[in-house]
C-alpha cells in the first residue's frame, strides 16, 4: 500500500480498519450488513482479498462490488452466480463466510444481540428486529462487528438483554463444544479496534484510533478489557484506499455515517 | 381442474384458531390483496408464520393474531415494523423467535412429513435458552448436542406469485422465491394471489418452467388481483411503495391505525383499496429498489 494519507474521516478510519479482517479469510462470502461495513468488504474485494465473493444485497454474487451509493438499477451489474436467500443458509451452513454486522448490544463474551431491549421475553420495552440470522451465523462462520458509537450501552455490563449469537459464554457453551469452537473476531468502533485474543477469549483492545486514549475506550464499556502488549495507533488509510473508497462511494454516503462526520485522526 | 377464486371465496377457508404461513420476504412480494381480506374477516386467534413485514405487522394491528412464529418483523428501510413492535412491546401477542434459517427447517421439515431437523442453529442462544417448545437431542451419530427444529405444519399458506394459470401452476419471475414453495408445500391448502392469469401453454417454455417452483398439486385456489403485492414488490412488476408503508407508519405510530383500517380496508373492495393509493396504474409504476 502506498503512504498514508495525510487528511481522512473517522468514518474512512473505519472502513480501513474494518476492510483487515476479510484480508485473510481466502474464498469465502464477504457479507457487510450496513454501509460502512459493507464498505469495507467492497474494499478488501477490491484490494487485498480479490477472492472474496460478494452479493447485490438481493439474489446474486457479483464478480465486482455495486458501489454503495448512488445506485439506481441493478440491471448491468457484474452476475456471477445466483445467491438467493435460500442459497445464502447453504452457504452460510459450509462455513464459507464472514459476515461484519452491528448489534445494538455486545456482552464481555462477545454474545450479541438484535432482538429487544428491557422488559420480558413475552413483552419487551422496546422491539427491535428479532434474532434474524444471529443463531446461524454465529455458530457457523466468523464474525465481526461494527460499532458506530462505542459506549455502556451497547457494550453492556451484565448479559445482552436477547443473546441472539453465541459467544465465550462457558454457561451457554452447548454438550461436546470448547469455546475454541467459537469464531467471535474483530470488533471495530469509533475508538479503537479490539479482538477477543485476551485471557480465556477476554475482550482486548488492539489498537487505538489516532487520539484516542485506553481510558476512554475503558469509560465507554460495561466490563473489563485487555490489552495487547505493546499497544498502538490504527494505521492510517493510505491514498490509494481513500481513492478506492471514493470510487465504491460516489455520493459520499460515508460522510453521513457517524454524527458530524469526525476526522480520523483526532490528536489535538 | 380450475382453482380460480375472488379472494373473500379464498380466504374463507382461513378459520379462527387456525395456523397461517404467508410467503415473501420483510417488504418483497406478500399477499396483502389477501392480508386485506383477512382483515376483512371475522377470523382471530391465528399463528403466523413469516419472513415477516407489513403483513404481519397490519394483522397483529387488526387484532387477528395470537402467536407469531418470526425471525424478523422487518421493512428493511423501515428496520422496525410498527405494528409489530406495538403488539410485541404491549405483551399482546405470544412468539416462537427462531432463526431464519431455522424457519427454511422447520418448513423443510413440514413440507417433507417429519417430525424435526437436527440443527446447531439456535444452540447458545436465547432462542432454545427461552422457548421449551424447541427441543435439543443426543445424536446417535456423535457426542454433540443438537437443536431438533421442529416442523412448521400449517393449515394455509398466502403466497403472491407473477403469473398463474387457472389449474395452479405458479411462476415467480422474482429474482428470488424465498422459501415461497416451502410454505406451498408446508401448508394443508395453499392461495395463490398473482397479478397476471395466462394460459397453461405460457409455461411451455423451458425458462419460464423454470420459474416454476412447486406442482400445482400443492396449490388450491388462485386469485387473480393485479397490484395485489401492494404496498410490497412484485419484483419485476413494480417495486415496493415507501410512501404508503411511512403513512402506515404513522398512523400505528399516532395510535390511528383504526383510521388506516377504515380508508383502505373495512368495507371496502380491492378496487376501491386501489383508488385510495393512485390508482393500478401508479402502483404498476413503483419502481424497483435499487441496493
Amino acid at each position: 500500500m502506498s503512504e498514508a494519507a495525510s487528511s481522512y474521516s473517522l468514518a474512512e478510519l473505519m472502513v480501513v480498519a474494518a476492510s483487515r479482517v476479510f484480508d485473510n479469510e481466502g474464498e469465502v462470502l464477504a457479507t457487510g450488513i450496513g454501509l460502512l461495513p459493507r464498505l469495507a468488504a467492497s474494499l478488501a474485494m477490491s484490494t487485498t482479498n480479490p477472492d472474496l465473493m460478494m452479493t447485490d444485497s438481493q439474489s446474486y454474487l457479483l464478480s465486482k462490488p455495486n458501489p454503495v451509493s448512488g445506485m439506481k438499477s441493478h440491471a448491468g451489474q457484474a452476475n456471477e452466480t445466483w445467491l438467493g436467500f435460500r442459497a445464502v443458509f447453504d452457504n452460510l451452513w459450509s462455513g464459507k463466510r464472514h459476515a461484519m454486522v452491528g448489534p445494538s448490544q455486545i456482552d464481555r463474551f462477545g454474545q450479541a444481540n438484535i432482538s429487544a431491549l428491557g422488559g420480558t421475553y413475552q413483552q419487551p420495552k422496546v422491539q427491535l428486529l428479532g434474532v434474524r440470522g444471529f443463531p446461524g451465523n454465529s455458530i457457523s462462520h466468523g464474525n465481526s462487528f461494527f460499532v458506530p458509537k462505542h459506549s455502556t450501552r451497547v457494550f453492556v455490563e451484565g448479559e445482552c438483554d436477547v443473546v441472539g449469537s453465541i459467544g465465550y459464554n462457558p454457561d451457554r457453551l452447548p454438550k461436546g463444544y470448547s469455546l475454541d469452537d467459537i469464531d467471535v473476531r474483530t470488533v471495530i468502533t469509533d475508538l479503537c479496534v479490539m479482538d477477543f485474543n485476551g485471557p480465556n477469549h477476554q475482550m482486548r483492545i488492539v489498537s487505538l484510533h489516532p487520539g484516542v486514549t485506553e481510558q476512554e475506550v475503558r469509560d465507554n464499556t460495561g466490563f473489563e478489557l485487555a490489552v495487547i502488549d505493546n499497544l498502538g495507533v490504527t494505521p492510517a488509510p493510505s491514498d490509494e484506499q481513500l481513492a478506492i473508497i471514493a470510487e465504491l462511494d460516489p455520493l459520499d454516503a460515508r460522510a453521513k455515517q457517524l454524527k458530524d462526520n469526525p476526522p480520523g485522526d483526532r490528536r489535538g | 381442474m380450475n382453482k380460480l377464486q375472488t379472494a373473500a371465496e379464498a380466504i374463507a377457508s382461513i378459520k379462527s384458531g387456525m395456523t397461517i404461513g404467508i410467503g415473501g420476504w420483510g417488504p418483497r412480494r406478500k399477499p396483502m390483496a389477501l392480508v386485506r381480506e383477512l382483515m376483512r374477516s371475522d377470523v382471530t386467534d391465528l399463528t403466523v408464520v413469516a419472513y415477516g413485514g407489513a403483513d404481519v405487522g397490519m394483522l397483529c394491528a387488526a387484532g387477528k393474531v395470537r402467536k407469531v412464529v418470526f425471525a424478523f418483523v422487518s421493512l428493511d428501510f423501515m428496520p422496525l415494523e410498527p405494528g409489530f413492535r406495538v403488539a410485541r412491546q404491549s405483551g399482546a401477542i405470544e412468539v416462537l423467535e427462531i432463526d431464519e434459517g431455522m424457519m427454511l427447517q422447520g418448513l423443510r421439515a413440514a413440507s417433507w412429513r417429519i417430525p424435526f431437523i437436527p440443527t446447531n442453529v439456535g444452540l447458545g442462544t436465547d432462542v432454545v435458552a427461552r422457548n421449551p417448545e424447541l427441543k435439543v437431542i443426543d445424536s446417535p451419530y456423535d457426542e454433540k448436542e443438537w437443536v431438533a427444529m421442529p416442523a412448521l405444519n400449517m393449515d394455509v399458506a398466502l403466497i403472491h406469485a407473477t403469473r398463474c394459470d387457472e389449474r395452479g401452476v405458479c411462476e415467480v419471475a422474482s429474482p428470488d422465491v424465498y422459501m415461497d414453495d416451502l410454505f406451498a408445500r408446508a401448508a394443508k391448502h395453499t392461495i395463490v394471489s398473482c397479478d397476471e392469469v395466462v394460459a397453461t401453454e405460457h409455461f411451455a417454455d423451458p425458462a419460464v418452467a423454470r420459474s416454476v417452483f412447486w406442482e400445482r398439486c400443492h396449490t388450491q385456489s388462485v386469485v387473480h388481483i393485479p397490484g395485489g403485492a401492494h404496498p410490497s414488490s412484485s419484483d419485476p412488476l413494480y417495486g415496493f411503495d415507501v410512501k404508503h408503508f411511512k403513512a402506515y407508519g404513522e398512523a400505528v405510530g399516532a395510535g390511528e391505525f383504526d383510521a388506516y383500517l377504515d380508508v383502505h380496508v373495512r368495507g371496502k373492495t380491492e378496487d376501491e383499496y386501489q383508488a385510495a393509493v393512485g390508482g393500478l396504474g401508479t402502483i404498476q409504476a413503483l419502481p424497483l429498489p435499487a441496493y
